[in-house]
């Protein structure tokens, strides 16, 4: 009978679920997707008008440009804590290099911050100087989607 | 020995040596590309496209360094990983001794000079048909690169695929000399279809393939799960795919979508090396895609 009531114990114990809630990551998710959109839409005006899809303004090319290095700015480490890569959550593309090769990500971060700069210095003086102030923060989206975004679903 | 006995073991000595006939790596005899002359400017152009050095310097490698191709990188699958081999110069790891012709039978057909088959995550299925004078371009181009003495690295294949004759039922089941695209409606489609289905061979992740690892040409540019990870490579074909010409062109050149967002993954290197291009190459591969039915 002993036996028995052990193995139940044993059983109950086993198949218990932790008590304490599940993370949600959804607000992180959603900040720092969002920030990335801000980008796109930023980025938007800009390459629009170089592309001579949209009228040069050279007001709001500037305002757009200051946005992008405003988003540069943005401090990253609370958005991308541990346990937030596509292979430990759904909902983000986030590879696990992010965090395994954090220096790099960092680095290819800080370049994003470079290349706003640069089109932030360009972007009031005429469609002539956008379109190839554009380069460099093109060169790094790709830099850094290349290892450590997944393609999307 | 009985009569049976001996008269069953001949049928089967007669299959295996049929099969393994059947299954044999066909290389060229170059008679075609002699007495063609190289041209190594034009070669580097034929290299970019074709993203030799993608898949074959390191991953990470820029400028000058994409040009040390030195092999190592590793491309995971259903099938195992992949590892690129050396295909510089040298003469130990590398092509260097090769000839014309066994350059030619490696990227047209994959066999190799030893008369083995290479396998096929080396998409010599789509540069099977390259042009004679691109193939003689390409290599006086290879010829001019560096010599580095890495070592190539084994294939970690699982069982049965690390057999490499089972290549040669592959390729009875899956090569072919045919355009997808037959009817090429103008010059620049042509040129465009010449980049998309051979040299940027991008039917080998756009395209969806079946249990054995062919491409199944009815869903040509389809899209196809990711290859090496997670994720879906998307659809090209116009009822999924809705991209403007000029659209196209711009993406090929700065990895920027209409909403601007930016390239990733594995397109990235793709990206890079359309931007090295003319800018009617790019056009070509937008009017191409325009063109599909």
């Amino acid at each position: 009978m002993t036996y028995l009531k052990l193995a139940i114990t044993v059983a109950a114990l086993g198949s218990s679920t932790p008590a304490f809630a599940q993370d949600d990551f959804s607000g992180t998710l959603k900040a720092r997707q969002g920030q990335f959109q801000i980008m796109a839409l930023n980025l938007g005006i800009l390459g629009n008008m170089a592309r001579g899809r949209m009228d040069y303004d050279a007001d709001a090319a500037q305002a757009a440009a200051d946005t992008l290095v405003a988003v540069s700015q943005i401090q990253q480490a609370p958005m991308w804590p541990e346990g937030t890569d596509n292979a430990a959550i759904e909902g983000t593309r986030a590879q696990p290099t992010i965090w395994a090769e954090n220096a790099d990500f960092l680095e290819k971060w800080a370049g994003f911050g470079e290349g706003a700069l640069v089109i932030q210095a360009a972007a009031g003086n005429g469609l002539e100087a956008l379109g190839p102030a554009m380069g460099p923060v093109g060169g790094s989206c790709k830099a850094c989607h290349d290892n450590h975004r997944a393609p999307a679903n | 020995m009985s009569r049976g006995l001996i008269l069953g073991t001949a049928a089967l000595v007669a299959c295996v040596a049929a099969g393994l006939f059947v299954t044999r790596a066909v290389p060229e005899d170059g008679v075609s590309l002699a007495s063609l002359t190289p041209d190594a400017e034009r070669g580097e152009s034929v290299f970019i496209a074709a993203g030799c050095a993608s898949c074959h310097a390191a991953d990470d490698a820029e400028g000058d360094a994409k040009l040390i191709l030195a092999g190592g990188q590793r491309f995971p699958s259903d099938f195992g990983t992949f590892v690129a081999p050396n295909i510089s110069m040298d003469a130990a790891h590398g092509l260097g001794g090769w000839t014309l012709a066994e350059f030619a039978s490696a990227v047209r057909q994959g066999a190799s000079p030893d008369g083995r088959h290479y396998y096929p995550a080396f998409p010599y299925a789509s540069y099977t048909l390259m042009t004679d004078q691109d193939v003689v371009d390409l290599w006086g181009f290879m010829q001019s690169l560096p010599s580095v003495a890495t070592p190539s690295a084994e294939h970690e294949i699982v069982f049965p695929f690390n057999i490499r004759r089972t290549v040669g039922v592959w390729k009875m089941l899956y090569a072919n000399d045919d355009w997808v695209m037959t009817d090429a409606p103008s010059p620049e489609v042509e040129r465009g279809r010449y980049l998309v289905e051979v040299l940027a061979h991008c039917g080998e992740c756009h395209t969806p393939r079946d249990a054995l690892g062919g491409m199944d040409r009815s869903a040509w540019l389809s899209g196809a799960p990711n290859p090496t990870g997670r994720g879906r490579i998307p659809s090209l074909a116009p009822a999924n795919f809705d991209w403007a010409a000029e659209d196209i062109v711009y993406y090929l050149e700065t990895g920027f979508t209409p909403e601007f967002d930016s390239v990733g993954g594995h397109m990235t290197a793709v990206i890079d090396n359309f931007a090295q291009l003319p800018a009617s190459d790019r056009e070509a591969v937008a009017a191409y895609l325009k063109a599909l039915p």
